[in-house]
């Protein structure tokens, strides 16, 4: 079931929408880019359909919303606690195909991974997810090489504009009443999505220990600079750290936050005692890769990487994830000859 | 047979008189430093016809082609009005080349145009105020340079502008990870510190480089939305007192920067030497004399700085006063014993 209605007429749905749900977007914020007079598009809160910036990748991925880049847990005085308010209010995520694929990663470290994580919880059962269909794959994009060119079916409604018009699938009745009531014109819409993409990546169904100690990771000590910004724009990265922090005109009080971390960056690996697991950048790399193409299937069944391509698009250093990808299957074929 | 010339109008003609009797070079300006290709053939096609086919590069980003012989100046001239009117240069009458070279050629880095440093558009700025001071036959030398790095060496020129950008933070998008405060540290001047897992930025030793925004994994830094100037005033290079540029402003904006140049020549002109050798005093030798007090009065005339800059108004210059003493003696001479 679907509808075709013209860009006004959209509006009035989203209207609609907005009066129960909080509506949150890619963003094209300007001048906020790296760089001097450069936009960067981000997820925001929206309330009409040129709020949005459905004509390029998001830079950052949506899951911000959902794991937020810096969280207050509680606060803490003396012998009590009190945890930090949350605006848990219903939303509506607008999507793409690889990114609703990225949900199910997200939610099998919060909720799946033998604990379910309260506060990520709270937030997960007020979101619903509405699909940006891609009418045409984007710099970097590897999508259709892991799966994910197609989107899981849960979104209650999907968009795809073109022209003066928005097609709309539909699979809520609750949205489905929002467009009868404004008498949209019914047709069968499926939601567009790419079928090719310019990069194509080879993953091995089996990589041995032995990757460990290949070549390939070298090269990354020195080209990498541990920046993180791979795992900060990552649909599916979800490592945190937590800070403690007393508050400094009075040191009986203070608050718990959770921030993103990333195993990119220096320090990731520390332990008690001077000690740390990952030295070098080519180690991080590695851990990297084979979480997202190997470890996380191994315990979830389904790769984590979805091929947004987000981490090549943004990595400073011009290293490619994709490529990687290939380096390791090429690795794992040459030690099986 | 010599050639009878006036050689005081041939110099403001923007040609030098060559040490090779008869030859003269014909000075290009090249405002901010950027020329289209077809100009660059043109500068080619008069080097190889009128000039001894090479091509000087000068230090203020023009081009000299030498070789020319006195008699083709005016069959020069017509050939140059090409770059002339593809660098949009005002210009009294067609086909005589350029009108005065006393104002020299406006300098730029490459600028917020290519330079993930840059705060601004360089050679936009650069332009515009060619525009604004050109032809004039007094003597200024004005450079544009993007950030603090100050790659145009506008600390050399009697007006130097560098690029500033005041850093917004978001803390709810900072995770702490500290690359701001060690890269402003190892870049630039140490301005940040962590406290409690959020940055802290030193409002008055911030130097408004970016460093942090450009090296900031999240947006938590962006720019601001205003560009900002730092102007340096009366550096120089030459036989007397070589000095480096001293702070005047910073946070200035573009109309502020404007002003303040222009204003400078009728500074000029009410103060100049009746008796100066060829009627030629750069400004810096100038104020001097009369002191930066009366400087100040005449450059801030009619100005009203935008709200955020900050003006000095004790300017004090150190540098070489070769005038004065010349401290290198032969050696031996001032060893300790």
């Amino acid at each position: 079931m679907g509808y075709v209605v013209s860009k006004e007429a959209f509006d009035q749905v989203l209207q609609k929408l907005g009066e129960k749900y909080r509506l949150y977007a890619p963003v094209r914020k300007v001048g906020e880019g790296r760089f001097t007079d450069t936009d960067v598009v981000r997820y925001d809160f929206v309330n009409r359909l040129e709020d949005m910036e459905l004509d390029a990748k998001s830079d950052y991925a949506f899951k911000e919303i959902l794991t937020p880049l810096s969280q207050t847990l509680f606060f803490f005085t003396e012998g009590e606690t009190k945890e930090a308010d949350m605006d848990i209010s219903d939303a509506i995520v607008f999507l793409r195909a690889c990114d609703l694929h990225a949900v199910k990663s997200l939610d099998d470290i919060y909720l799946r991974n033998r604990f379910e994580d309260p506060f990520y919880k709270k937030i997960r059962e007020h979101i619903k997810f509405a699909l940006i269909g891609c009418a045409s794959s984007f710099e970097n994009c590897f999508c259709v090489d892991m799966g994910t060119n197609v989107a899981p079916d849960d979104y209650i409604f999907s968009i795809d504009a073109a022209g003066d018009q928005v097609k709309s699938a539909v699979c809520s009745d609750e949205v489905a009443e929002i467009f009868e009531s404004i008498s949209a014109k019914k047709e069968d819409v499926t939601p567009a999505h790419v079928t090719e993409n310019p990069v194509h990546v080879e993953i091995p169904d089996q990589i041995p220990n032995s990757i460990f100690k290949s070549d390939i990771w070298d090269e990354y000590s020195s080209r990498c600079i541990g920046c993180g910004r791979c795992n900060i724009v990552c649909p599916t990265c979800t490592c945190f750290t937590m800070q403690d922090t007393f508050y400094s005109e009075n040191g009986k009080v203070g608050e718990r936050r959770r921030v993103a971390a990333s195993c990119m960056i220096n320090g990731y690996t520390n332990v008690a005692g001077g000690g740390q697991y990952r030295k070098s950048q080519g180690e991080r790399m590695r851990f990297k890769v084979l979480h997202k193409i190997s470890d996380h299937k191994k315990r979830f069944g389904h790769n984590m990487c979805v091929g947004c391509g987000r981490c090549d698009d943004v990595c400073p250093e011009y290293i490619k994830f994709s490529n990687i990808i290939n380096k390791v299957d090429n690795a794992v074929e040459e030690e099986g000859r | 047979m010599s050639a009878d010339i006036n050689v005081k109008s041939l110099k403001k003609n923007a040609f030098r008189v060559s040490k090779h009797r008869g030859e003269t070079a014909s000075r290009v300006r090249i405002p901010g430093g950027l020329i289209n290709a077809k100009s660059m053939v043109r500068i080619t096609e008069i080097a190889e016809k009128y000039g001894n086919g090479s091509i000087f590069i000068t230090n203020r980003q023009g081009v000299e082609i030498p070789g020319i012989s006195l008699e083709d100046i005016d069959a020069v001239n017509k050939e140059l009005q090409l770059c002339i009117d593809e660098a949009h240069i005002n210009q009294e009458e067609r086909d005589k080349g350029f009108p005065a070279s006393g104002t020299r050629n406006v300098v730029a880095c490459p600028g917020a145009r290519l330079c993930p440093f840059g705060c601004y558009d360089t050679t936009a700025f650069a332009q515009k105020m060619e525009d604004q001071i050109f032809p004039n036959n007094r003597h200024f030398k004005v450079a544009f340079t993007g950030c603090s790095n100050d790659c145009a060496k506008v600390r050399m020129d009697d007006f130097g502008i560098m690029g500033m950008t005041e850093p917004q933070y978001d803390p709810d998008r900072c995770i702490g990870c500290g690359q701001c405060v060690d890269y402003c540290k190892i870049r630039s001047v140490g301005a940040l510190k962590m406290v409690g897992g959020k940055v802290i930025r030193d409002t008055d030793k911030c130097i408004g480089c970016g460093v942090c925004v450009t090296y900031c994994p999240t947006r938590a830094w962006t720019r601001s939305k205003e560009h900002y100037f730092r102007v340096t005033l009366l550096g120089r290079t030459g036989k007397k007192n070589p000095r480096l540029a001293e702070d005047f402003m910073k946070w200035a904006d573009e109309e502020t920067v404007m002003k303040i140049v222009k204003n400078a020549y009728a500074f000029v002109e009410e103060y100049i030497d009746p008796n100066a050798y060829e009627s030629k005093e750069h400004v810096g030798y100038i104020v001097d004399r009369t002191g930066f007090d009366e400087f100040y009065k005449w450059i801030m005339k009619d100005v009203t700085p935008n709200e955020k800059c900050e003006v000095n108004n004790r300017l004090y210059w150190g540098g070489k006063h070769y005038d004065v003493s010349n401290n290198i003696k032969p050696v031996g001479v001032n060893d300790i014993r």
